[in-house]
């Protein structure tokens, strides 16, 4: 071929490539200064890339890719970030862990401190049973108002947080079992028809009184023993006082009926292991302060 | 230079042309895939990583036919906020036997890749049914009608043998009972030895305890329900790797 730079197009002139295709030619206009330029550094940027950073997988019999000088790994920098932000929040939690639960809620400062750390944790962990506030919800116990199933001073809360409810893979947590009456052929249907209008009869809403004497035997037998012979509940067994207006699950003769049936045996997860002492601490003093606590 | 004037040949035979373009475009493609046929293990090694026993499979099949992936990833990444919110940055071992995995980068919802065991059954049924009942703000679409869809399984011992054919170590004992400890996982008081049978197998291949769960999920203990088989496969998730044990710091687990 012959030397572009002997072809100068005569219109701009500018050099022509050489080529020709049909007698069109194609200018030979240089690559833009700043682009060039731009160009060779990122060239040089990554060869230094390669050098500092892991970039290149494993050679065969290498076994890992190359580390990079800075040995910079992701999974390393996230366990140094947690690591920095558990030192940051040290100091803040290590009176929380020295201090009792008590100092803690007198304490102007830590309660503070403790509030707000029990906030963000129970709006991650706790509300989406509990509800925002510890409102509640049908099944769910509201955590702002004074009853309590199994304990509402500042240790049992704790305690409930720490070993869950009925959490199988927990040794201590709180246990007790209600029996499927109806299912499990421990009554008849009718013995549970009567015992529902027993219940309903110590909030004074049954109507029919023949059923509430039939059933004061097998109340006596069946219920007594957790529940109380007048149905204020016992909370060493977490069993709810049935005189009062709370209703966990219902109010209404069937929910009643539903629950002599079938039994409720509710389930709350410990949160030993998956939130540190500090944060369990934090959760039962912002949970006690939340209305109710004893 | 001789050999640059030569460029003309390829400019004029487009085959040749094609056949250039081929080789440059494969380099590419060469250095990322070449070394996973030599390398000994892109996987991290980790203890109690087991396959999902019939009944979570099942529910996974559920997962997957829903389209949970769409809102909810499985993937929590090594980021501080992340690691504070969910827990332990999810590893590769942890979707080693997920056909398809459930990683994602698009969050509607929350991750759910840790999502085991941080709530009770219980919720995990009433939550599906109605979302709003419980979380006023979700957008989530309730879910009831898991809760009245019998499961169906009569392929069960197929289902886990295509998982064999992709790479998930079911043994023949496990593709043999798959029926029977389908049915006695859902049901604590029924045949105690296919629980015995599930328990022992799927606890070998965990090598450890406590990662096999026996009871009835959905509140219904006579009918086997896809909402059955759904809540036991989220309530295993993310709960398998013994954390314990796991050795971060090595070399060939850094990332």
């Amino acid at each position: 071929m012959s030397d572009p730079s002997e072809d100068i197009d005569a219109h701009s002139g500018v050099e022509t490539t050489g080529h020709s295709w049909d007698g069109i030619k194609e200018l030979n206009n240089p690559l833009p200064r700043w682009w060039l330029i731009s160009w060779y550094i990122s060239i040089v940027w990554a060869i230094g890339y390669m050098i500092v950073m892991p970039a290149i997988p494993a050679l065969p019999g290498m076994g890992t890719n190359t580390l990079g000088v800075w040995g910079q790994s992701d999974r390393t920098n996230v366990a140094t970030a947690v690591t920095e932000l558990k030192t940051e929040r040290q100091a803040s939690s290590i009176t929380l862990l020295d201090a009792s639960l008590e100092e803690i809620e007198s304490d102007r400062e830590l309660q503070q401190f403790a509030l707000a750390m029990g906030e963000s944790l129970f709006g991650d962990n706790c509300a989406t049973c509990h509800g925002a506030g510890g409102r509640g919800a049908k099944g769910y116990p509201i955590l702002a108002d004074d009853i309590w199933l199994w304990d509402g001073t500042l240790d049992g809360i704790e305690t409930t947080l720490r070993y869950g409810i009925r959490h199988d893979s927990n040794d201590q947590t709180r246990f007790s079992m209600m029996p499927r009456f109806g299912r499990d052929g421990i009554l008849t249907s009718s013995q549970v028809d009567d015992l529902a209008e027993y219940v309903l009869n110590f909030s004074d809403r049954s109507h029919d009184h023949a059923a509430v004497t039939r059933a004061a035997p097998i109340w006596q037998a069946q219920c007594a023993s957790c529940h109380g012979e007048i149905g204020t509940g016992d909370r060493s067994v977490g069993a709810p006082n049935l005189t009062d207006a709370e209703w966990l699950y219902g109010s209404e003769p069937r929910d009643i009926r539903e629950t002599i049936y079938n039994a409720r045996n509710s389930h709350m997860p410990a949160w030993e292991g998956r939130l540190d002492d500090a944060s369990i601490k934090a959760l039962a003093v912002y949970v006690h302060t939340l209305g109710g606590g004893e | 230079m001789e050999i640059l004037d030569k460029h003309g040949v390829m400019e004029r035979h487009s085959l040749l042309l094609t056949v250039g373009i081929l080789i440059v475009v494969s380099i590419g493609g060469i250095i990322q895939l070449a070394p996973l046929f030599y390398m000994e293990n892109t996987i991290e090694k980790v203890d109690g990583m087991r396959p999902y026993t019939p009944l979570e499979l099942t529910g996974r099949d559920i997962y997957v036919r829903e389209g949970c992936y769409v809102c909810h990833s499985q993937m929590v990444r090594p980021l501080r906020d992340e690691v504070e919110r969910y827990g332990h940055y999810s590893l590769a071992a942890e979707s080693m036997y997920d056909h398809p995995f459930q990683w994602g980068s698009k969050r509607t919802g929350p991750d759910l890749a840790r999502v085991g065991g941080k709530y009770s059954a219980e919720w995990q049924v009433d939550h599906l049914k109605d979302p709003r009942a419980l979380v006023p703000e979700s957008v989530m679409p309730p879910y009831a009608f898991l809760a009245k869809r019998k499961l169906r399984f009569a392929n069960i011992e197929n289902r886990l043998k295509t998982e064999r054919i992709v790479g998930v170590p079911y043994t023949d004992e496990m593709i043999a009972g798959a029926r029977e400890h389908l049915i006695a996982q859902v049901d604590p008081e029924a045949d105690f030895d296919a629980q015995d049978d599930l328990i022992a197998l799927y606890e070998t291949a965990a090598g450890r305890q406590g990662t096999v769960e026996i009871r009835d999920y959905d509140g219904d203990p006579d009918t086997i329900t896809e909402m059955d088989a759904l809540v036991a496969y989220l309530h295993m998730t993310g709960t398998l790797v013994d954390f314990s044990t796991y050795e971060a710091e090595d070399l060939s687990n850094r990332r």
